[in-house]
């Protein structure tokens, strides 16, 4: 085809779009999955039974504050990396920030308990679902995000898919945490990020063979 | 530059608010501008930069959402383009690297030499700073007038202009002292 006549066939129709439409767009991904996150959460596993007073507890807002606040960060990085041009930037620290925080809360635990405790701290009575679970309640916002990357254009399609894997990772967390009775700040610090982390690293790889364009 | 830059993105604007005339004038002067950018990479046939200026025009017709309208708009064309060239370089390398076609037997077409010394070229720049061996990517392997590679690089001319002076001159007393690319 000549270029001229691609020009033609182009212009030929060009809807108006909103300043906000990209940004837009990654939000209907995470939304859209979180939601059905949700109704996978309550088929599966149910809320946990306490959840009317355990709302209320420091260890309940902790798993949230860490999850929620990792999205927002994982959020600004894909954000960055849907546009042609985008770069992490410094943007990798406000990610690392909640996972610092976490990981030393979880060492000052340790350390203000017995060593025979710290088995049970760390393994809770549900770390063998911990992470699986996560995966399994982000597999739907990363389908999203990664449908959502495709109509935008990552020039890093590896670390796209990775960063949207980690947001995806840290709102099945979020989610998670519906049912989740554990209490400590080690657990969060392992089984949590490990779960984030897989989910992650299944986004790269995803990334790698779908973003491209 | 700063002229073509704000004249680009205003098109560009007026074009994402759905302004067909403005958005058609864009594609137009794009086109000229990445001939340009493809046409000047060796490399590539002429009915290679035609597909690639096309490649790059459909990206940036079906992208628009890509681009934050709170940025400069050159560097987010020139990203799509470059991710276009090097994904064209790759697919032909495979090419190169998988079994001869017809064509390339009956014309005994081997382009490795040439991409080899490009990698060559690479290693040898490879502990130069950053800026150097960008300027000196852009004039020099790429083409690009000093202008063009003061925009896409966001620094002065004159700065783009030193830059690849100071790189060369060190480039040219590496090799005179004998020093060949590594060999990895």
């Amino acid at each position: 085809m000549r270029t001229e006549d691609l020009i033609d066939q182009l212009s030929a129709r060009v809807p108006r779009l909103s300043r906000q439409a990209g940004p837009r767009r990654l939000l209907a991904g995470v939304g859209g999955g979180t939601l059905a996150a949700l109704v996978i959460l309550l088929v599966v596993y149910g809320l946990r039974p306490d959840l009317a007073t355990a709302g209320g507890t420091v260890p309940f807002w902790m798993k949230w504050a860490f999850t929620v606040s990792l999205a927002v960060a994982a959020f600004a990085i894909v954000r960055r990396l849907a546009r042609p041009e985008g770069r992490i930037g410094a943007a990798w620290i406000a990610l690392a920030t909640p996972l610092v925080i976490v990981a030393a809360l979880g060492v000052l635990e340790l350390g203000a308990s017995p060593p025979e405790a710290w088995m049970t701290l760390w393994i809770g009575r549900t770390a063998a679902r911990c992470s699986s679970a996560i995966v399994l309640l982000s597999a739907p916002t990363l389908v999203g995000l990664l449908w959502s990357l495709q109509r935008l254009a990552p020039t890093r399609p590896v670390s796209a898919g990775a960063a949207a894997g980690v947001l995806a990772g840290a709102a099945g967390a979020a989610v998670y945490a519906l049912t989740c009775p554990e209490q400590t700040a080690v657990f969060m610090a392992t089984w949590y990020t490990g779960g984030i982390a897989l989910t992650g690293v299944l986004g790269g790889l995803l990334g790698g063979r779908l973003l491209r364009w | 530059m700063r002229a073509i830059e704000d004249h680009l993105k205003g098109l560009m604007l007026r074009g994402l608010d759905g302004d067909e005339v403005a958005h058609r004038q864009l594609l137009i002067e794009l086109a000229a501008i990445l001939r340009g950018y493809f046409g000047r990479t060796a490399r590539n046939a002429r009915a290679d930069v035609e597909d690639l200026v096309q490649e790059t025009l459909i990206a940036v017709h079906t992208r628009r959402e890509s681009y934050d309208t709170t940025q400069p708009f050159t560097p987010w064309l020139f990203a799509m383009a470059r991710y276009k060239r090097i994904d064209h370089f790759r697919r032909s390398r495979l090419r190169t690297a998988g079994p001869l076609s017809d064509l390339d037997r009956r014309y005994g077409i081997d382009d490795s030499p040439a991409v080899e010394a490009a990698f060559d070229i690479e290693h040898l720049m490879a502990d130069l700073p950053a800026r150097e061996r960008e300027a000196i990517r852009h004039v020099k392997l790429e083409g690009l007038s000093v202008a063009e590679a003061s925009m896409r690089s966001g620094l002065s001319e004159a700065y783009v202009k030193v830059s690849v002076h100071r790189g060369l001159r060190k480039l040219m007393a590496k090799v005179r002292k004998g020093e060949t690319p590594r060999a990895d």
